[in-house]
Order: C-alpha cells, then structure tokens, then sequence
C-alpha cells in the first residue's frame, strides 16, 4: 500500500530556530513561576538589604522551603493527578509524636521510632488512596476526614501514653546529623534531603514512563483506565508518597527542634498547595512540572522569610502572598491557552 | 458482492437494563474492508449497541462472533486487545498532553534496562507523527504540540490512526463528524476511507445522513433499539432515510402515547421523564 507521505517531506522534528525555541520556553509549565521568583528575589535583594542577599539569609529561606518542598512535591504529583491532599497537616505532628513517643518516652532504638513515623505515613496514604479509588467522594472531603482523624488520635493517644502534649526526644548523634544537623551552622541537611527527592521525583514525573501515566490521570481518568493504566494503583501509590513525604518532615521536625508538638503542621496544608499552584500546576490537574513546583516553593519562602529584613510590616508577606497566589493562577490559565494555541508555522494559520 | 466472512457480527442481541428493553433482535455483520454505517436519532439505542461491541456492556441474550465464533468480552479491555477500538465524539482526551505521548499513552516506548527504563519521547513523537501523516493529515507535523491545539478533526484522525497503529481490525467511530465543520468532516471522513483501504472493518455511527452516505457500504437504521431498516448503498436515496431515522412511525406512537396519559390523568401532559423511559439506555 503506498503510504501519501515519502520519509523525505517529513520535516526534522528538532528544530533549533532561535524564535521558536523562546516560544516553546514561554509555554512551558514552569515559566510564569520562574519569573515570578526572580521577582520576589530582586525585590528583597534591593529591600531586604545586604543580610539578606548573605549566606545566613539565604539559610533562612533555604531552610523553609526544603520543608515545606519535601511536602510540596508528592501534593504536586497528586494536584497533576486530579487529587487534593489535606491530611499531611495532620501526618506531620502525628509522624514527629510517634517518632519521639518510641523513642523519647518509650526510650526505644532512633531507627525503631522513625520506622514507625514513616509507616504511619504511608499507612495514611494507603488509606486516603484507598477511599479515593474505592468511593466516588472528592480527596478534598476524604482528606480532611483522615486529617481530623489522624489529629484526634494523636491528641488522645498523646496525652494519655505521655500525659502531655509535647513529647521531647534527644536523637543519637548519627540520627542527628542525618536527619536534624546543620550545615556550616545554618544549612539544615533537610535541603539535601529535597534535592534528593527534586531529583526522585523529576526522573518519576518527566523520564520515567509513569509520568505519563499521571499526566493521563490527570487529564482524564476514564481514558486512562480505559488504555490500561492501573489508575487504582497510581493513585493509591501517589497518596502514600505523600503521607511519607509529611511523616518525613516530620521525623526531621522533631530531629532537629528535639521536641515534638500536636499542633505543629497545620501551616502546611494551605502553604504546600500554594506553593504547587504558585509553581504553574494547573487546579484542574493534568498540567505542571517539578521544577515549577520548585520555583514556587522557592517563591513562597522567600517571601515569607524576605518580609523580616526589611521595614516593611511582616503582615505585608501574607498580603504578598495572596497577590501572588492570583496571579499565579491568571497566568497559569494563560499559559495554558499559550500552550494550546501553539503551532508549527503552517498550523498557525488554522 | 462483498463474501468475506464478517470480521465482528452480532446475532439477535437483546439488552435490557433491569425492566428496560434498550436493544431489540438486533442483527449486524461488519467485513473488512467495509463501513457499516449505524444510523439513528438521539436516544435509538446506538450508544448501548457500541458499548456492547466495545465489551463495556454484556448482551442479555444473543450472540458475539469474531471471525466466525463466539466471543464473550469480559470487559472493554478484553474486546480492545481483540482488535476492537472504538474512538469517541472527541477523540483525543488529554488535551494538555502532547501528541506523541497521548498517541502512547500506557504503552510508552522506553529505552534503558531494568529500574532505568526512560519514556523514549524522541521515538514517540516520530512515530506518532508518522502514523498520522500516513493518514493524510500533514499539517502534524510536530509530536511535542498539544492535543488541546489540534482541530476536532486532526484530533479524531490521531485517535483513529492510533487505534490502527495499535492493531485494530474493528474500528467503532462514534459520531466522528458530529462537532464538526464541513471542512473537517470532509478530513475524517476521507481518514475512514483510507482506514477502510487498509482492511479495517469500520462501523460508523451517525445522525447525519449525508456523511453515512459519503463512506458507507451498508446501512442500519436504529430506532427505539430495534434495526428498522437494514440495505445496502444505493438502495435507498438520502430523503428516505431522513424520513426513517425521524420515524413518522415514531410520531405516531408518541403522540397516541401522550394521548393515551392524558386521557388517564385528567388531561395533563406526561412529564418528559415518562415518554424518554423506555429509550433511556
């Protein structure tokens, strides 16, 4: 059978015309957030003074941001896979009161409480995972249900095994420099810590053929089931990435403050999805990137750490914040219209 | 004529959920290298007859035969790795993908070994591209665009040639034209001729009658879930299937039927709800 189109007329599919390459770049998930963290970057560069442009400044945003960025990341997975995950404000308490309760109270090995903490974590997951694929009720509901769940249990069982509700725990010397050291005296090791999993999780979402996968829940999960993607098991997996990721903070919290709280960790549920939509990931799902959500957890930090090395009121960040927020989904639609409408040169006539 | 033994044939398929009858008797063989084109008004039953051809639905009585033998799907996936594809009103479904990884999507190319394998993006992007240009859509050219910017009709003709890149010997079109302009339905309409060229065995579903006859080599008309007309091309002209898909048939039973609740409920109309019951599928 003579196929119309003669391999010679198929034009290269790398192309290096300069304009075109700027172009692509101007659609890409993560570029709205780019720009806006040079933004904020430049603004408390010239504001925020020289404290702020040095290595203890940079310290106290980096130190922010890895927190929050190891609870960001998994939330991004799950927001370009359509789902919400609200329970990691309750995971993170919960995970850093199991670890210092086996350890600290119980007097137990490190290794023992963290493994506790961690699969608290992942046992969360699975159950968020688990009423998401097997009900038809949103993750929004379902999470904030296992949120309120997993917070009640660990005020309750705190209280009444430790009879407070704090729990203090002094971490062998190993544990500590892993999991709760400085470096230089400011750095703390979570930065590492989110590098790792920056790298993790961009291999999983961008070269890995599970990417597309979670681009394809995202975008349309009927069809995805439908081409034999195990929907079920991506989603369940996603949601125990995440419940890790917190408890993983939260081990780290207790790490390095050596005490852990019941109410440490709400904080965290709106700053992470802000972060992930600050960082061009698209609400409905199906749309974003790691490095956006790196930007946009970079953004959010510096913001919230910035305010305190200038003049201006520390209110003033919240008020940033939100701004940016606005923005960012604004130009999150827009970019996403830039990246339908994009075509080749012919296309562009239609 | 055409002596092939049919690729994909049904024979008197009833379904009925619980109480309601949707599918009566309905009797239909598709060859390769041919289009049967299903006609029929909204509500006729045709989408409770494609998804018991695509394996979603199992018929209550009656037989599927591929080649020849019975069948039973055990579910949608069962009947695609049959060589069943059905490709729906709007084709491509992940707008914000790229074509060449919607065109692979859960079966993306990799290279590597073990752990490592990579989503081979370069391979399927050429691959993709290549398999709608085959089709004779060369304005695609570029695998990293996304779905979301092509035409209705580029999108259905890359759901179509990745049903046929995949192995599909049935290819079920689902109202392929309806959102379409006339320039675009001409685009896909011409792509299931070509798909027909290559021996696939098509079933086209339609109202528009005009597009049915512009492909297909036999006709069904559906209504109220029973086949009412069944010939060949050629033998009927386009204004006699306009008046049976419409059914002056049709309008007689409803208006008895809505002449028959008045008279039983002091002279109320029937709520839709009451009239669209029995072809609610």
């Amino acid at each position: 059978m003579a196929h119309p189109v003669a391999s010679t007329s198929t034009p290269a599919l790398e192309r290096t015309h300069p304009g075109l390459a700027l172009g692509r770049l101007a659609r890409r998930p993560e570029s709205g957030s780019f720009l806006g963290m040079v933004a904020v970057l430049l603004f408390f560069g010239v504001f925020g003074g020289s404290s702020f442009m040095s290595a203890a400044g940079a310290a106290s945003w980096l130190n922010i941001a890895s927190e929050i960025g190891i609870i960001a990341l998994p939330i991004g997975l799950l927001m370009i896979a359509g789902e919400l995950d609200i329970s990691v404000g309750a995971v993170i308490p919960a995970a850093s009161l199991t670890a210092a309760i086996v350890s600290g109270h119980y007097g137990l090995p490190d290794w023992l409480g963290i493994t506790a903490a961690l699969g608290l974590g992942l046992a969360v997951g699975f159950i968020n995972g688990l009423f998401v694929t097997k009900t038809t009720i949103p993750s929004l509901i379902i999470t904030i249900g296992t949120m309120f769940g997993t917070m009640g249990l660990t005020l309750g069982l705190t209280v009444k095994i430790a009879g407070s509700t704090g729990v203090s725990l002094v971490p062998d010397p190993l544990t500590k420099e892993i999991l709760g050291d400085y470096l230089d005296g400011m750095f703390q090791v979570t930065i590492l810590w989110w590098v790792v999993l920056i790298a993790g999780l961009f291999w999983l979402l961008h070269v890995s053929p599970i990417g597309n996968w979670i681009y394809a829940l995202g975008g349309d999960k009927e069809s995805a089931r439908n081409v034999g993607i195990p929907t079920k098991r991506l989603t369940i997996g996603l949601f125990m990435l995440s419940g890790f990721s917190a408890a993983f903070v939260g081990v780290s919290e207790v790490m390095v403050y050596q005490s852990a709280q019941v109410l440490a960790g709400q904080s965290f549920i709106f700053n992470s999805i802000m972060c992930v939509v600050i960082g061009g990931v698209l609400l409905t799902g199906g749309f974003g990137s790691i490095v956006g959500i790196v930007f946009g957890t970079l953004t959010f930090s510096i913001v919230n750490q910035g305010i305190y090395f200038t003049s201006l009121d520390p209110n003033v960040g919240s008020i940033i914040i939100g701004a940016l927020l606005l923005i960012a989904v604004l130009t999150n639609d827009t970019f996403r219209q830039l990246a339908l409408s994009y075509s080749s040169k012919r296309g562009g006539q239609s | 004529m055409n002596d092939k033994p049919a690729i994909l044939e049904l024979k008197n398929v009833n379904k009925s959920f619980g109480p309601i009858d949707v599918l009566h008797d309905i009797s239909l063989r598709v060859r390769a290298g041919e289009v049967l084109c299903l006609l029929g008004d909204n509500g006729a039953g045709k989408s409770t007859l494609i998804k018991t051809l695509a394996g979603v639905h199992k018929p209550t009585s009656g037989q599927i035969l591929m080649d020849g033998q019975p069948v039973a799907f055990t579910g949608p996936s069962d009947a695609q790795g049959r060589g069943i594809a059905t490709v729906h009103q709007f084709g491509g479904t992940f707008p914000l993908m790229s074509i060449g990884r919607s065109f692979f999507v859960g079966v993306e190319p990799t290279k590597g070994w073990g752990p490592f394998k990579i989503y081979d993006r370069k391979r399927a992007n050429e691959i993709a591209v290549k398999a709608v240009r085959d089709f004779g859509i060369t304005r695609i050219d570029d695998g990293d665009r996304l779905v979301g910017g092509l035409s209705g009709g580029e999108r259905q003709s890359l759901a179509i040639a990745r049903a046929v890149h995949f192995g599909a010997r049935v290819l079920i079109l689902d109202e392929p034209t309806a959102a379409l302009g006339v320039k675009q339905a001409s685009h896909v309409l011409r792509i299931v001729n070509e798909a027909k060229k290559r021996g696939l065995a098509v079933v086209f579903i339609t109202h528009q009658v005009m597009h049915g006859m512009a492909v297909g080599d036999h006709f069904a008309v559906l209504i109220r879930g029973a086949i009412a007309a069944d010939f060949r091309k050629g033998e009927k002209s386009r204004e006699e299937i306009t008046d049976l898909m419409a059914g002056g048939e049709t309008m007689a039973d409803l208006e008895a039927q809505v002449e028959g609740y008045m008279e039983t409920h002091e002279g109320h109309p029937p709520s839709p709800k009451v009239l669209e019951a029995p072809a609610a599928h």
